[in-house]
């Protein structure tokens, strides 16, 4: 039988206290401002935390209320309910009522097991994570239940789109967005996690595979640990952490503007070319994300990146016209097909390419 | 287990990682992530590329052999007023399931499970490891995709969850980021000979080469399509040894786009539209998906249009293909697209004749 699995770096480097939340400074400061205003003081809003995933929301709002309220009243006066939950109207009002009814003690001793003193403020905290996938009306409903417990209880809401919130919602909430982190502060934290766990790899290397997770830290923490799985004996490299992080390498992309835009293929070659990247199952829209890059790059000196602006810009519009196709669920060979002929015509015949925006 | 009556898809399947025949590459790595530090994975490839037979690869190396006696389990979860049957296969250690295949009610299947397994686990077998496969997540819900999330995390200690897609287009962010990527390329067409000519091996059978060729060849590196094309074609031989020049057998609907492409470009007036028609209705009544009639349809065409209309077939095709998702019936979007097939090829025609004269 197995062993307890042996914990993933992500959940074992996740901040227990707010001060070692990366790079978020906005929201770390107030919030540390928060917890060492003396106790009591209640002066704590609700909290709106939102941004792309794996860039510390959920961490920071369970580091915070381990400062807050420490190891032994974290379960009486935490609520956690994120999306795995059930999101009924009726089910979360009750969850709630049920919760913030309790009163919380005041007196209660604020020494923690390990010695330390928290502050425990007199209120609760209820933590509504990934909540994109609450219902508008259940958002309606659950601001009357803000209300009803405002002066007990504190809500702090998190989603990856600030949109999908409602607006009578969202303003009784303090604001933070979540940025996707940055070159420098991704690589201090992740030198940290390679040194403690022995992981060999260059500068080079950690900056493609950071550059590669596009801000998003859990990725670029999980792909260091599986390909240091992979090749635990040698440096890690590019290719091992290319394909642990999903990317169409990026010789396959140069290959696809190559058998598109080259001199003298015809369109048996160009499909040639989108059937072989299909079959080795490259995601389209990772290629046409890969591929507009290379499209806006003024250094280089073939493929795409030669066309002029009234060809890239007409290119442009397919590629979008494709993403949103693929995203909606059509078919893959269809969109991509046409995303390669288009290419090679607007290649070919930059004098044609109004033909291509009406069908 | 008996291996009576089963496929030779299923008989043959390898359900080690010494019997993975190709991606060796890929075997190695899956190999050193197989153990106790496996995170979860999100296995992503075109249909009938290998992916669940890895699946399967990694659970036994996990597991051992114990991972082999699955049952089939069929339930009925309560969910407040609703009742909603699922089929599960699942062993001491792991469970399987296709979400998808309950509609809209995939966000309670999967909530239900995952409670189930964490709250399953005596309290001596806390420690060891628990595994969710799910099949087909890209035709999950978003709600059900969004459930799973701090799940993920939160039982991080003691269960995986493996994840199985033919496109990670329809993956939401949030789990990608949770998840190691395991792409599965289709098997090149020697990879697919190697494997056809073991399992003729193990059945006795003598496969020439050139069979082999084209049944590689129209099998379009879909190994599963592949054994079962090649199965088929033993049948219809009724012989251990297959003769070089044996059919290789298309499924019925492939020849029907065959035979639809060859009309379009036979004649183009009301008339043969209304003969197309009638195939493409054929077609669905037979259960084949708009899209993916569309997408043969078109391969067949380009097959055999010159290569100057190419580009703008693609162009209608991508769009009617657009029309036939968001909509509700598909045979207004292929028929469109037939007609304006037709309108294109016609023109292409005169253009052609009047630079005869
Ligand atoms: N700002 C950060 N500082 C330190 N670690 C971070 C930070 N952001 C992410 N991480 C690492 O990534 C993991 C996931 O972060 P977290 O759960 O907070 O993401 P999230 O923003 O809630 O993402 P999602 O939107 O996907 O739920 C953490 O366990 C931690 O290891
Ligand atoms: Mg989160």
């Amino acid at each position: 039988m197995k062993e307890a699995a042996a914990q993933l770096w992500v959940e074992k480097y996740r901040p227990r206290a707010v001060s070692e939340v990366a790079h978020q400074e906005e929201v770390v400061a107030t919030l540390q401002k928060a917890v060492k205003e003396p106790a009591g003081r209640g002066d704590l809003p609700h909290l709106l935390l939102y941004g792309p995933p794996g860039t510390g929301k959920t961490s920071t709002a369970l580091a915070l209320c381990r400062d807050l309220f420490g190891p032994q009243h974290y379960r009486s006066r935490v609520l956690e309910l994120n999306a795995s939950d059930e999101r009924g109207i009726k089910v979360v009002r009750d969850k709630i009522k049920v919760f913030a009814q309790i009163a919380v003690v005041s007196n209660v001793n604020t020494k923690g097991p390990d010695g330390k003193t928290y502050p425990c403020p007199p209120y609760k905290i209820i933590i509504l994570d990934e909540a994109d996938a609450i219902t508008r009306d259940a958002q309606t409903a659950l601001r009357r239940t803000m209300e009803v417990y405002s002066r007990v209880t504190r809500f702090i809401i998190i989603c990856n789109y600030v949109s999908r919130i409602i607006g009578p919602l969202a303003s009784r909430c303090a604001k933070f967005r979540f940025n996707p982190l940055p070159m420098d502060a991704m690589k201090g934290h992740m030198r940290r996690i390679a040194k403690d766990e022995g992981v060999k790899v260059s500068d080079e290397t950690l900056k493609f595979l950071i550059h590669s997770s596009d801000g998003d830290l859990r990725k670029a923490i999980n792909t260091m640990q599986s390909a240091h799985r992979m090749q635990s004996d040698t440096d890690l490299d590019m290719d091992s952490i290319s394909a642990a992080a999903c990317l169409v390498p990026p010789s396959v992309v140069a290959a696809f503007d190559k058998a598109t835009t080259a001199k003298g293929h015809t369109n048996t070659s160009v499909r040639k070319a989108v059937d072989e990247i299909l079959s080795e199952g490259y995601s389209p829209i990772q290629l046409l994300a890969q591929y507009a890059d290379r499209l806006n790059r003024r250094t280089q000196s073939e493929g795409v990146s030669k066309m002029n602006d009234m060809q890239k810009a007409s290119l442009a519009l397919v590629i979008a016209s494709a993403e949103k196709a693929l995203i909606d669920g059509c078919d893959e060979k269809i969109q991509l097909y046409d995303v390669a002929s288009s290419i090679s015509r607007i290649a070919h015949a930059p004098e044609d390419i109004q033909v291509l925006k009406v069908v | 287990m008996s291996t009576e009556g089963l496929l030779w898809v299923d008989k043959h399947r390898p359900s080690t990682f010494s019997e993975l025949s190709y991606h060796s590459v890929l075997t190695k790595n899956l190999q050193s992530l197989s153990n106790t530090e496996v995170p979860h994975l999100l296995f992503y490839g075109p249909s009938g590329a290998g992916k669940r037979t890895r699946v399967h690869c990694v659970l036994r190396a996990l597991f051992g052999q114990v991972v082999e006696k699955k049952k089939v389990v069929h339930r009925t979860l309560k969910v407040e007023t609703k009742q909603i049957e699922v089929t599960t296969v699942a062993s001491a250690h792991h469970i399987e399931v296709n979400p998808s295949e309950s509609g809209n009610n995939d966000r309670l299947v999967v909530q239900e499970l995952i409670k189930d397994m964490a709250s399953s686990a005596p309290l001596d077998m806390k420690k060891s490891l628990k595994v969710i496969v799910l099949h087909d997540v890209d035709q999950m819900s978003q709600l059900a995709q969004q459930a799973l999330r701090r799940t993920m995390e939160r039982y991080s200690k003691t269960c995986r969850v493996i994840m199985v897609a033919e496109s990670i287009t329809k993956v939401l962010e949030p789990l990608r980021s949770r998840c190691l990527g395991i792409r599965v390329a289709l098997p090149s067409k020697s990879d697919i000979g190697v494997v056809l000519q073991s399992v003729a091996h193990k059945e006795g059978i003598t496969l020439p080469d050139a069979l082999v060729q084209r049944i590689a060849e129209t099998s379009g590196r879909n190994l599963r399509r592949a054994l079962l094309q090649f199965e088929a074609t033993r049948v219809s031989v009724g012989a251990l040894e297959l003769p070089s020049d044996a059919q290789v057998m298309l499924g019925d609907w492939e020849y029907v786009c065959q035979d639809l492409a060859v009309m379009l470009t036979r004649s183009q007036t009301a008339h043969q539209l209304i003969a197309v028609r009638k195939k493409l209705q054929e077609l669905l009544a037979h259960a084949v998906p708009g899209d993916v009639i569309l997408r043969r349809l078109l391969e067949e065409i380009l097959r055999i249009a010159d290569d100057e209309i190419c580009p703008e077939i693609c162009r209608v095709a991508a769009k009617f293909d657009r029309n036939l998702t968001k909509g509700t019936k598909p045979i207004f979007h292929l028929e469109a697209f037939a007609a304006r097939f037709m309108q294109i090829y016609a023109a292409f025609l005169k253009q052609q004749a009047a630079m005869m004269d």
